[in-house]
């Protein structure tokens, strides 16, 4: 049988493979993601003190440290059975906030954005931020420069450092902010507010106003109708810091809603030999293999998926958009897998409101911002919406507080049977029969996962280029017939 | 970047190995800073931001690249092939943060067995796995073999399977230390400086931690260890005075001692103090200095309350120490 292998995509702390199988007529047959690379945190783990989980799984990834941050710290809260002050949760909300404009401004910017602003076809040196930058101006290169300093100067002084922040622990938090600085941090959250306002206004001149880009998100190809997951606060409107996780099928059917210390009754992981990686599923549907459909337990925990499972944003900017995104593509739930572009940057706009909400909240520069834990520590599960997808951080401790056992549900991960998925489609369609393999060939099945913004191109976040993708062909015999790469 | 480069200028190179992406995000934050990087090189490979494959090195001339930033620990395999590989090609290569100078935080693996981490990822508490499958380096799926890279036993540091030039050290290099070694490198590629003697740690300051603490040191008489789980020290004076583990007296300068600014301990990431072999070695006997008791029992009750001795001790150093990995087998 053809193959034709992709290697590397990029990394998922690790690299990312595909191979593709061709049949006999060269259509294909399988396709497989491979996630080759495991570090073993539930095991090291193991023998650690339960607060120290904060800043060791933060090394599980770089990119989005404070996610794995605060999911390790509310696990270690409720492991203490301890409830922080209101201004400890502002203060980590705040830190948040100003992290998802960060990383959502990377993705759209960095790497998903290129290929709609120059084109899925667009000559590959020039599809990428630079590209982007010489076509729309250099004015907002120093804009998404600037929102990243924003953000990770917010991350430093909340968290003490820009990259794996360290100051989360049970109870609260290690230091509290002055006015001054939560005067600078206001004033730099208003700035975020324009910042997403201008980026809205960019996907819809730039994406929105372009035919062939509507045609692309709207067709069939990228499509995919499974059941949709998204933490909401109490009044089903999405909050990415705390609240339930609400479920609902691919009708748009809400099925339920989880608080962390049931995740188990709702996620469970099937395993194949073939990868690292697990594949969840929801447990109460069954795992019925890579098929989409209500009777499929496959899930989806993207930007995309937290607006469908939701009722709607809690402020007012976003609610619009929220609004105006249903409105144009038919109503909920939306399946078009390209439409999670759109819905990072409403998400973007609802950080950026939230940071500044958070920022003008009278207590946010309380001095009340730890309860120090006195009760025996048992067990505890902390969740947060990551970038990528709901993140569960779960302990089992010994009474010093010392960790037994952990169980960890990082945010790609749930989304690898659709990724897979996705990929798979994407290469059905554009291969058949008799197919010249072409470099646009690459870009759009890539484009089929770079949607989800997959931590495999965690780090791709961040500067020009495209995940790094070769295709071999080779013969039933295994001999090279064709060699494509992308360079920057 | 290679769009707009030119053959004459001197080849740059990044690349990750077991790594986070911590590293990668650190040189993004010198911020206007990757212009100069930009400008002064030409950048040949870096999966985070260009294309390059295997491939393309491999067909590079040895020695062609002029300096390559390799960060990430040796945890397969690849990551094993790739560092002969970029050892081969670069003139100065570099072990680029904690994972690559000693192994960092998932270097903690090296306690456990490989065969103990896999059972426990594949048997957690959601996994549906009653067949007890494992993954396997090579597949028969229906269509074909399908095969992954081998994990080695251990953790190991770049410098445990290859030469290495300088360290950066870090979880990750704090991104002005970053900015003033590439400035460095572009004086002295200009002939307007002198590198550093070969072996050297780069981006970092001589001393400890506790000599760019801001915070108030007086005599140090531990007679309780606490832990911040269950403390709230004061913001002003030592943390370590005040009973809370902190690494910095241990743990090499050049930080501005973020962490405990933060009214967070030190956690060791920059690694062992000039001069220090092994870094939890020295925190081993620093701590023992500071006991306040000549008591036995009075010490053992002390000294229990350090609940994970080799974890905090080695938590970024395990594999680079005189240790390296716990017995296991």
């Amino acid at each position: 049988m053809q193959r034709i292998t992709i290697d590397p995509i990029t990394r998922l702390e690790g690299h990312g493979k595909i191979e593709i199988f061709l049949d006999g007529d060269g259509n294909v047959a399988n396709t497989y993601l491979q996630i080759p690379e495991l570090r073993g945190f539930e095991q090291f783990a193991v023998g650690r003190p339960v607060e120290e989980m904060a800043v060791i799984t933060n090394r599980i990834c770089g990119v989005c440290p404070e996610a794995h941050h605060m999911a390790a710290a509310k696990a270690a809260d409720a492991a203490y059975h301890v409830d922080p002050p209101r201004p400890a949760k502002l203060l980590r909300e705040l830190l948040y906030s100003a992290f998802y404009c960060t990383d959502h401004t990377t993705h759209f910017y960095v790497l998903g954005g290129p290929d709609f602003v120059m084109g899925p076809d667009a000559p590959v040196a020039e599809r990428n931020i630079l590209g982007v930058i010489h076509k729309v101006g250099l004015e907002i290169g120093g804009k998404v420069i600037q929102m990243r300093k924003y953000g990770h100067t917010v991350i430093e002084m909340i968290g003490g450092r820009k990259v794996h922040p360290c100051t989360s622990i049970p109870g609260g938090i290690s230091h509290g902010i002055t006015e001054e600085q939560r005067a600078e941090i206001e004033g730099m959250g208003r700035w975020a507010i324009e910042f997403a306002q201008f980026s809205l206004g960019l996907f819809n001149d730039v994406v929105l106003g372009n035919d062939a880009y509507r045609d692309l998100i709207l067709g069939d190809i990228y499509y995919h109708r499974t059941y949709s997951i998204g933490l909401v606060d109490e009044n089903f409107k999405v909050n990415f810091y705390d609240g339930k996780v609400s479920v609902v099928d691919p009708n748009g059917k809400r099925i339920g809603k989880y608080a962390p210390a049931e995740y188990s009754d709702w996620i469970a992981e099937h395993v194949e030999p073939w990868t690292y990686l697990k594949f969840p599923y929801l447990k109460k549907i069954g795992w019925k293999g890579f098929v989409d459909g209500v009777d499929s337990g496959v899930y989806t925990a993207t930007p995309l998926s937290r607006l469908n499972a939701a009722d709607g944003m809690t402020t007012p900017l976003a609610q619009a958009e929220y609004e105006k995104f249903y409105a144009a593509l038919g109503g909920k739930p939306v399946h078009h897998r390209l439409a999670i572009h759109w819905a990072r940057l409403i998400e973007l706009l609802y950080a950026a409101e939230r940071w500044v909400q958070l920022a003008t909240d009278p207590e946010i520069t309380s001095d009340n911002f730890r309860t120090v834990p006195t009760a025996t520590p048992t067990e505890g599960v902390g969740i947060v919406e990551a970038p990528r997808g709901t993140l569960t951080h779960h302990y089992w401790t010994d009474a010093r507080g010392v960790v037994t056992r952990a169980n960890l549900i990082v945010g790609t991960t749930n989304n690898y049977a659709p990724i897979s998925m996705s990929i798979s489609k994407a290469a059905r369609a554009f291969i058949k029969q008799g197919t010249v393999v072409t470099e646009g060939l690459l870009n759009r099945v890539e484009m089929a996962f770079r949607a989800y913004d997959p931590c495999f191109g965690c780090a791709t976040h961040a500067l020009p280029g495209q995940m790094p993708l070769e295709v071999t062909v080779r013969s039933a015999g295994g001999a090279v017939v064709a060699n494509l790469r992308q360079f920057c | 970047m290679s769009n707009n480069s030119q053959d004459s200028k001197p080849k740059f190179a990044m690349y990750w190995a077991a790594a986070c992406g911590g590293c990668e995000i650190a040189v993004l934050n010198i911020h206007e800073g990757i212009l100069d990087v930009d400008a002064n090189f030409d950048v040949v490979f870096w999966p985070v931001a260009m294309d390059t494959k295997y491939k393309d090195v491999e067909a590079m001339e040895d020695g062609s690249i002029t300096l390559c930033l390799f960060n990430g620990a040796i945890r397969n395999d690849e990551n094993a092939e790739m560092a002969h590989l970029l050892r081969r090609k670069a003139k100065i290569l570099v072990a680029f943060g904690s994972c690559a100078c000693e192994g960092c935080i998932p270097g903690l693996a090296n306690l456990y067995s490989k065969q103990a981490m896999l059972d426990t990822v594949f048997s957690t508490l959601t996994t549906d796995n009653p067949q007890g499958i494992r993954p396997q380096i090579a597949f028969q799926a229906p269509e074909g073999e399908l095969s992954i890279p081998y994990l080695f036993d251990t953790v190991r540091p770049l410098d445990h399977v290859v030469r290495v030039d300088y360290y950066i050290p870090g979880c990750p290099p704090e991104s002005p230390q970053i900015a003033a070694v590439v400035g460095l490198v572009i004086q002295a590629l200009r002939g307007e400086a002198q590198l550093p003697p070969v072996g050297s740690v780069l981006g970092v300051g001589n001393s400890t931690v506790c000599d760019e603490c801001p915070r108030k040191r007086s005599e140090k008489i531990i007679t309780e260890f606490r832990r911040m789980a269950t403390y709230q020290p004061n913001s002003t004076d030592c943390l370590l005075e005040q009973g809370i583990l902190c690494s910095g007296l241990a743990t090499r300068s050049g930080c501005q001692a973020r962490c405990p600014s933060a009214n967070m301990p030190c956690i060791g990431c920059y690694g062992p103090a000039a001069g220090v072999v092994d870094q939890g070695a020295r925190m081993m006997s620093a701590v023992a200095s500071v006991v306040g008791s000549n008591d036995p029992k009075e010490i053992e009750r002390i000294m229990d309350g350090i609940v994970d001795p080799a974890g905090t001790f080695y938590r970024f150093s395990l594999p680079a120490s005189l240790l390296g990995h716990a017995r296991v087998g």
